[in-house]
């Protein structure tokens, strides 16, 4: 099987993010692999020890951005590559979404595109089912668990994590996954894959490489601003046996009139 | 007449989600707002009484899709029958519910209809037909203004971040039949079965979240000896569990998780909130034994009014909060279960 994982590089969840002169910034807090993303290289990895093949970990940044492939690297993927290209700054989701399936195209022969649940930072969570869509692949998003592959018969059975439970759907392959939380915890790059994706070299396409010319970004993002600072009064209930601050507490919440 | 605003009604077993019902009513205002009528669209099977409630909600027209390869949801057909109606009706502006499959068939839908989509947006501001979004990024600790270039704007909405939907039973209007687009043939997935689907409440919806957080397992009884420390650890955190549902339950609310506790397995992680988990805006969340780690507080800021109730005075929860208890969640939440249901009459 060959699979392919779709990963993006981002703040750290516990960064304190802020807006500077319109640009956001994160102060020095680390810029890592989107943590969604490392449920799909799991999955992806975790497919691939049992039924066979590699798996090609793909990002689309500047060239600065390699951090999310070492680390994809470095969990066990075979292949990283680095899309990059000026060109392709300011692409919204459906222009990343048409290059990230020109991306898979030039790959060939995949057998699966996986993808996080959402980036952390623009917390769109559309890409799968918008590469999918250009690709004519079916889409099979918010996966929670792979019940069944048959990589002969090109099948694939998995649960999806929906409002109101799971829902349970079969697929012919190839198709396009995205994978939540529920899946299972990622697994800790190895110490022989820290030092590998050290050496890696990770090429570079361009848009020339892939063989298209930049798609026209539509959605743009005049500004960006940090949200308006809530004026709380905090209150600390003090004072008495539990019984008479849950007492208190009750009447301050009734008075709220939020139940 | 060719309403320019349409909604997608977003539907489960025949029933609307919420949610559909909040895109409706956002989308009424957008309609009168530029002049122009409203149109639902409503894909299923057995969903004429959707259609009739999108109406009493707000709808000039529905269009229905009622067609048995759509009893289940499925993002390739629903899609198709969604993105062949708008071309050929070319709509300025479509709502759709931030649910999972609304945001999936958005997500679609700008491929095949070659425009953009503008996701999980909390206001939206109008100059003639152009939307300008205002959607959280980064789990809300910043906000962004969106617009879209191009027609249709595909625009979904964040749960509750709209006005509450209001019944009008005398509200008529006219229901247009749709056809199915794919054949069965045509589809390449199928639903076999749902698991746990239909139970609690959904954090997503939820008026009300009792959260529970790491200090969920300092609980003061005996675990018993015979299990391993971690299983210890996690007996205790069920307990805890147990009396922040209970106090759910009373609220009829839902009860949510920081990742600490998901992480250290004391709830699974549908229950989690935060920035890796599910951003949530409930009128009221009471916060137990969470200290406030900034991923966290990213997930639930926007609620209405935030109680805490932690050991440590100094848990950057309490900054959040409107209402604090520096006390032990053992002896603080059972006494609110009791107090509150007492009021409530329950």
């Amino acid at each position: 099987m060959k699979i392919i994982v779709f990963v993006k590089q981002v703040p750290d969840s516990a960064a304190s993010v802020a807006v500077e002169d319109g640009k956001v910034t994160w102060g020095d807090a680390p810029l890592v692999i989107n943590p969604w993303d490392e449920y799909a290289v799991e999955a992806a990895l975790a497919l691939t020890e049992a039924h066979g093949g590699d798996v090609v970990a793909i990002s689309m940044g500047s060239e600065d951005a390699k951090e999310a492939l070492k680390h994809s690297l470095a969990m066990g993927c075979a292949e990283a590559i680095l899309i990059n290209d000026p060109a392709f700054a300011g692409a919204d989701s459906a222009a990343a979404a048409r290059i990230l399936a020109a991306a898979a195209q030039k790959v060939g022969d995949a057998d699966l595109v996986i993808f996080g649940k959402q980036a952390i930072d623009s917390d769109t969570g559309v890409s799968a089912a918008m590469t999918a869509r250009v690709l004519g692949w079916p889409a099979i998003t918010l996966v929670a668990a792979i019940d069944a592959l048959d990589a002969d018969a090109k099948t694939i059975q998995a649960q999806r994590a929906m409002e109101e439970g799971r829902q349970v759907v079969s697929s012919k392959l190839p198709a396009v996954l995205s994978i939540v939380k529920d899946y299972g915890e990622p697994r800790y790059p190895s110490f022989m894959g820290i030092r590998k994706a050290s050496k890696a070299e990770i090429p570079m396409w361009s848009a020339a490489d892939l063989g298209i010319t930049a798609p026209e970004a539509v959605v743009s993002w005049p500004e960006i601003m940090s949200p308006p600072a809530r004026e709380i009064a905090n209150e600390i209930i003090e004072g008495g046996s539990p019984e008479e601050i849950a007492a208190t507490l009750a009447d301050k919440i009734m008075a709220e009139k939020v139940l | 007449m060719t309403n320019k605003v349409w909604v997608y009604v977003d539907q489960f077993k025949g029933e609307a989600l919420p949610a559909s019902w909040e895109a409706v009513t956002a989308g009424r205002d957008l309609a009168d707002k530029m002049g122009t009528g409203l149109t639902a669209i409503v894909i299923g099977s057995g969903v004429e009484a959707i259609a009739n409630t999108a109406i009493q909600y707000g709808a000039d027209e529905v269009l229905l899709a009622d067609d048995a390869s759509l009893e289940d949801y499925r993002a390739n057909p629903y899609t198709a029958v969604f993105a062949k109606a708008a071309a050929d009706a070319a709509p300025d502006v479509v709502l759709f519910p931030t649910t999972s499959r609304g945001r999936e068939v958005a997500a679609m839908a700008a491929i095949d209809l070659n425009t953009g989509v503008l996701v999980d947006v909390t206001a939206m501001e109008t100059e003639g037909d152009a939307i300008l979004a205002t959607r959280p990024v980064y789990a809300g600790k910043l906000l962004c203004k969106v617009k879209c270039a191009t027609r249709p704007q595909l625009v979904t909405l964040r749960v509750r971040s709209f006005g509450k939907p209001e019944l009008d039973e005398s509200r008529t209007g006219t229901t247009t039949a749709i056809d199915a687009v794919m054949a069965e043939d045509e589809i390449a997935t199928k639903v076999l079965d749902y698991v746990d689907a239909g139970g609690g409440v959904s954090l997503s919806d939820a008026n009300v979240i009792v959260s529970g957080g790491r200090g969920v397992s300092s609980n003061p009884a005996e675990a018993p000896a015979d299990l391993s420390a971690e299983d210890q650890e996690i007996w205790k955190a069920h307990e805890g569990f147990r009396l922040i549902g209970e106090l759910a339950t009373v609220l009829g609310g839902a009860v949510g998780a920081s990742r600490a506790a998901v992480d250290a397995k004391y709830i699974p992680y549908a229950h989690q909130v935060g920035q890796t988990g599910k951003v949530v805006s409930p009128d009221l969340y009471i916060a137990s034994g969470i200290s406030g780690a900034i991923q966290h507080l990213a997930g639930m800021r926007s609620s209405k009014v935030i109680v805490a109730i932690n050991k440590d005075a100094d848990a950057p929860i309490f900054k959040l909060a409107r209402y604090g208890v520096v006390g032990d969640l053992y002896d603080i939440v059972p006494a609110l279960t009791v107090a509150l249901k007492e009021r409530l009459g329950k």
